[in-house]
């Protein structure tokens, strides 16, 4: 089910503003991936460009190649719309639909692209929220509002959302910067779980937490205001942690700087 | 402790407030009361007059008859027709308007971005909000009934109502679509959902209740229209159920046509004719709430 990520000469742009500069990078399948870095240095637009988000924003555009598996997807044949039903995303900010119900903000992925039939949506809701971690605190109130849970539910429910299309790529972009300690630990609790099956990116902001839940991690750092950001290195969150190639991954994991 | 309390002690105490500031206090306060009061009193003056007079004729005659072989000496007579009229003709505006505002809205929000069509057609909304309504009556008398050779009827009327009703509609269903957090569509994007869908199932659910109200202030604005239906709609004493065809009455028209006559019978349907308008208008306003309730975001 997931799938390997191999990024290569990536540019993307705000209109005239470059973001980010030239970056290359692979992420490997049924691991968990760390975006750390200053910021305003190009995490999440790096990461909105790995599903096409980042064309999302009027003047935004990409330029190089991102390959899943064998497929680039901005190719021009591929549907950006059939590329974020592969490569699911959760926000900074809990964001469960408003007018749906637990079971409907679940089922909503499902439901818009078309599945009717309610025995296959009943099994996909309580399968995604087993799988966030979710469905026991839920199970007795699946038609009251979503908005009606509190932060770290309501992350966990977009989680579920997103697992519920059955991705092969989850984007996570700082998914915990809104929720306290106890609500950040039952969604790290959760990557570990979800890694097995999913390729998971996360951008973080918490140096402990890059080192807690992932495999790989990659440090991006900015020159100077208005320069685009810029892919330090990628290693091994022990190694990025412990003996780190460039200087100014060492400067800013130690907090000399940033 | 040793800063705080020493900071209070020179301070003097955190209680007392300058006796020039607690006057200013009042006085803003007072005159913040005494506009609340200037605009309310009117309009419960109006309501009050209405009601009182309307009641005289508030009777079933009223609702169950037309001013058919009536002059405005005779005591009886009702407004069956003129209700019948409203309703019809409104309805055809609404069902002509909504949709046309609601789509162009959903246009300018959703799919315009910054482009030139964008800001033509908001110009254009723009124009149509500052149309005196009498100018969009002779407008349909000139383009429909003139020049196309159509006759008077309701449905004449119903189309000068819609050039009135639609930017009204547009603009509040605008105004409620930009207040959709971007997060929302975002969240839908990422799903693998289609723009399309995304606007059907995610952006106008939670913008609803909003555009029914907005819709409803719409309806309320057109049903008490009375120029541009005087010169499209013509006059009827008779009972006329088909808006297609031959000249309708409204509401408006027939309390125009009521109070210009100057027997007392005729003023006294006059009244109850703006006493049933409003109470339709706050009918419709009630059974919006309602609706719109349904439609409300699932509360927190």
């Amino acid at each position: 089910m997931a799938k390997r990520i191999e990024v290569s000469g990536l540019h993307a742009y705000y209109g005239g503003v470059h973001a980010i500069e030239d970056i290359s990078m692979t992420v490997e399948p049924r691991s968990v991936t760390a975006f750390i870095g200053p910021s305003g240095c190009g995490k999440s637009t790096f990461l909105r460009t790995l599903n096409r988000m980042h064309e999302v924003i009027p003047g935004a555009r990409v330029e190089g190649k991102v390959m899943l598996d064998d497929e680039d997807l901005y190719d021009s044949s591929v549907d950006p719309v059939a590329v974020r039903r592969v490569v699911g995303m959760v926000f900074q900010r809990p964001n469960p639909f408003p007018t749906m119900s637990i079971y409907d903000n679940v089922a909503a992925g499902l439901k818009l692209n078309g599945v009717r039939r309610k025995a296959r949506l009943d099994e996909i809701v309580e399968e995604s929220l087993r799988g966030a971690n979710l469905w026991n605190e839920v199970k007795d109130r699946l038609g009251k509002p979503g908005a009606g849970l509190s932060g770290g539910q309501q992350q966990r429910l977009c989680i579920a959302r997103a697992i519920a299309v059955q991705p092969q790529v989850l984007l996570m972009d700082e998914p915990c910067s809104a929720l306290d300690p106890i609500s950040t630990l039952a969604i790290e609790d959760l990557i570990e779980k979800l890694k097995t099956q999913y390729t998971i990116v996360i951008v973080t902001h918490n140096m402990q937490q890059a080192a807690r839940v992932s495999d790989r991690t990659a440090f991006f750092n900015i020159a100077g205001t208005g320069r685009p950001g810029r892919l330090i290195e990628i290693d091994d969150t022990s190694k990025i942690f412990t003996n780190p190639e460039q200087k100014a991954t060492e400067d800013y994991i130690t907090g000399r700087f940033g | 402790m040793t800063t705080l309390s020493s900071g209070t002690g020179a301070g003097g105490s955190l209680a007392s407030v300058s006796p020039a500031r607690k006057l200013k206090d009042r006085l803003v306060q007072g005159l913040v009361y005494l506009a609340f009061a200037l605009a309310v009193v009117p309009l419960l003056s109006v309501l009050w007059t209405v009601a009182v007079n309307g009641a005289k004729r508030l009777d079933p005659t009223f609702f169950q008859f037309s001013m058919n072989a009536l002059s405005g000496k005779d005591a009886g007579g009702g407004a069956y027709h003129a209700i019948i009229g409203t309703l019809e003709q409104v309805a055809i505006t609404t069902v002509i308007a909504v949709p046309l505002a609601i789509l162009t809205a959903i246009y300018l929000v959703e799919y315009a971005g910054n482009g030139r069509l964008g800001k033509l057609i908001s110009f254009t909304v723009d124009v149509m909000t500052g149309i005196p309504s009498i100018v969009a009556g002779l407008f349909v008398l000139a383009l429909w009934l003139l020049t196309m050779g159509f006759g008077f009827s309701g449905f004449a009327g119903a189309l000068a109502l819609t050039i009135l009703m639609i930017p009204t509609v547009v603009r509040a269903a605008e105004e409620m679509l930009k207040l959709v957090p971007n997060d929302l569509r975002e969240a839908s994007y990422a799903l693998g959902v289609p723009r399309w869908r995304t606007v059907c199932f995610v952006v106008l659910p939670t913008a609803m209740t909003g555009i029914i109200t907005g819709v409803m202030l719409a309806v309320a604005r057109v049903m008490g229209e009375t120029a541009p239906l005087l010169l499209t709609i013509f006059f009827t004493k008779a009972i006329n159920n088909d808006p297609f065809n031959g000249p309708q009455a409204s509401l408006p028209t027939f309390i125009w046509e009521q109070a210009a006559d100057p027997n007392q019978n005729s003023i006294d349907r006059a009244w109850t004719g703006a006493l049933v308008l409003i109470g339709i208008i706050m009918l419709l306003n009630l059974v919006a709430r309602l609706v719109a309730r349904r439609a409300a975001p699932a509360g927190r």
